[in-house]
């Protein structure tokens, strides 16, 4: 997905004279291999290590009719310069399209500093943002090109993770991707967790669906998605309940009991890969599979 | 009430500011703060600002962001002054239906570049905004920036020196208006910090309105500049 970032954000740059690309050293390798930095000299803009700068400058570029896109790991370009994202961006009324790396553990052996799994939640909590969390790398351009179509705020959560065949072809889509009877479950598999999540449900009769615009959810597509269901579980690749806002807000008038998978809100000291620490917070299959038959024992036994 | 161009030109001047300045009450915690900026700011649009409340958003205007967004009173007195805003707004400062509060909100006070209040937001925006002016080619206009010696804790202002010292920012200027409210005081001087990382700097009386005008018409090329405005605090 990385790769295909600059891919994208290279074609975007040579194609657009509206767009820039603000950058906190992190991504100018990439953007340098492309010859992007030589021919873009003025729009391609690397701050240094300064990642509040790197937010208010793309809000200073973006006040003069730009279309900003700022890249950085996720904890860097969310946590770090947030009231930057509030008040440079959002109180001026001005967008900008942030593109992340390093998803909850892909930054496996660093530790702490360079995770973030409240991102989406943080983002979220912000007037007019759209989220995406693409699941395949031959998502992040669709994604990305129709993020700098507009002009408002946009945040694309790229993942070292990826499943085996992309699915979103634009914002906003809630795709089914196998459809149990009626009456079942139905499980929403969040960007890279849809492999799986098919891998934990395939033995069970579920309605299982994808999304990558996590924020807003389509609450239309939602309450089709679940019409007939009254259990419904997320499994997001962030902190674990992001989306139930929005759930609740679809199903508001219509009873229903919710599971949100997820990473958990926990100081993390361990180390290893990516697929330790997920199977540690409960995100490998058999994670997933355990809580949701906890989660469907519950709800029998209730 | 919302009020026509020419009434308020017809209606305010510079030479009502101290009136102006007494028709918003409210904010009386900030009056030092506004009182230490009114003279900078008097100059700035009275005889530096190519700006135009009839065509607020020219291309070729120059900016002016205040990112000492506290005590404003100044501010709006001065937009008034110059015809932005109505003695009538002035009237209404921080009432419920009023266009102006406690910080300024660009969105809604007619040539306002930012909205502020937060410490530390303005100088890394101006950033910005100087290099979105190269990158579109726009020679003309000239980009200010104030802050106060207070404000200058922030870290993100020094973020904001360092890049566009290296980067030449030639359009942008900063003045500090120094009322000697930082808590921990800038050994050496706040024009140091600044010539460290490559920036022009004077140090002038900001009270003393033509050394100031001097100093901040002064328009470098290659680098950024900065004129420290020391007030009485």
């Amino acid at each position: 997905m990385r790769h295909r970032f600059g891919e994208t954000a290279t074609a975007l740059l040579d194609e657009r004279p509206d767009v820039v690309v603000v950058l906190a050293d992190i991504g100018t390798a990439r953007l340098a291999e492309t010859g992007a930095a030589e021919r873009h000299s003025t729009r391609l803009i690397n701050v240094g290590i300064r990642e509040q700068a790197m937010v208010a400058v793309a809000a200073g570029f973006a006040l003069e009719g730009f279309r900003p896109i700022v890249h950085s790991y996720a904890p860097f370009l969310v946590e770090r310069p947030f009231e930057q994202l509030k008040l440079d961006l959002g109180h001026q009324g001005v967008g900008a399209v942030l593109v992340s790396i390093g998803a909850t553990f892909d930054a496996s052996t660093e530790g702490r500093t360079h995770q973030s799994t409240g991102d989406v939640a943080m983002v979220s909590s912000l007037p007019g943002w759209r989220v995406h969390v693409p699941g395949h790398p031959d998502e992040v351009e669709p994604l990305l090109r129709a993020a700098v179509e507009g002009t408002g705020s946009e945040y694309i959560r790229l993942s070292a993770a990826s499943n085996r065949k992309p699915m979103a072809r634009r914002p906003g889509e809630v795709i089914p991707v196998r459809h149990g009877s009626t009456g079942a479950p139905v499980v929403l598999a969040v960007g890279p967790m849809l492999d799986v999540v098919l891998a934990a449900t395939a033995a069970r009769d579920v309605t299982v669906a994808y999304v990558a615009t996590v924020h807003p959810l389509d609450r239309r597509a939602v309450r089709a998605l679940a019409s007939s269901a009254t259990e419904i579980v997320v499994v997001e690749p962030y902190l674990a309940g992001t989306s139930a806002a929005g759930i609740a807000a679809a199903l508001w008038d219509k009873p229903h009991r919710l599971l949100c998978v997820g990473a958990p809100a926990a100081e993390l000291r361990r180390y290893g890969t990516r697929e330790q620490l997920e199977a540690d917070a409960g995100l490998d299959a058999a994670g997933i599979a355990a809580q949701l038959a906890g989660f469907l024992d519950l709800v029998q036994a209730a | 009430m919302k009020t026509s161009l020419t009434q308020r030109q017809a209606r305010s001047s510079f030479a009502d500011l101290p009136r102006l300045m007494r028709l918003m009450t409210g904010d009386e915690k900030h009056s030092p703060s506004a009182h230490s900026t009114l003279d900078v700011l008097q100059v700035l649009y009275e005889r530096i600002l190519r700006v135009d409340p009839s065509n607020p958003h020219d291309p070729n205007r120059d900016r002016f962001l205040l990112s000492k967004g506290h005590g404003p009173m100044a501010y709006y007195a001065v937009l008034a002054a110059r015809g932005f805003i109505s003695e009538s707004d002035l009237a209404s400062f921080a009432e419920h239906e009023s266009i102006l509060g406690n910080h300024p909100d660009r969105v809604l006070v007619p040539g306002v570049e930012i909205s502020s209040g937060s410490l530390g937001h303005g100088m890394p925006i101006a950033v910005g905004v100087a290099l979105g002016l190269r990158a579109a080619g726009r020679e003309i206009p000239r980009v200010f920036c104030l802050v106060g010696d207070g404000e200058l804790d922030e870290g993100s202002n020094h973020e904001a020196i360092a890049i566009a010292g290296r980067l030449g920012v030639g359009s942008l200027t900063v003045i500090v208006v120094d009322n000697g409210s930082s808590t921990h005081g800038w050994p050496g001087g706040i024009a140091s910090r600044f010539t460290t990382e490559g920036w022009a700097a004077e140090t002038v009386d900001g009270h003393d309105h033509d050394a100031f005008e001097r100093a901040v018409r002064v328009r470098h090329t290659a680098t950024p500049g900065v004129v420290v405005a020391e007030v009485t605090p």
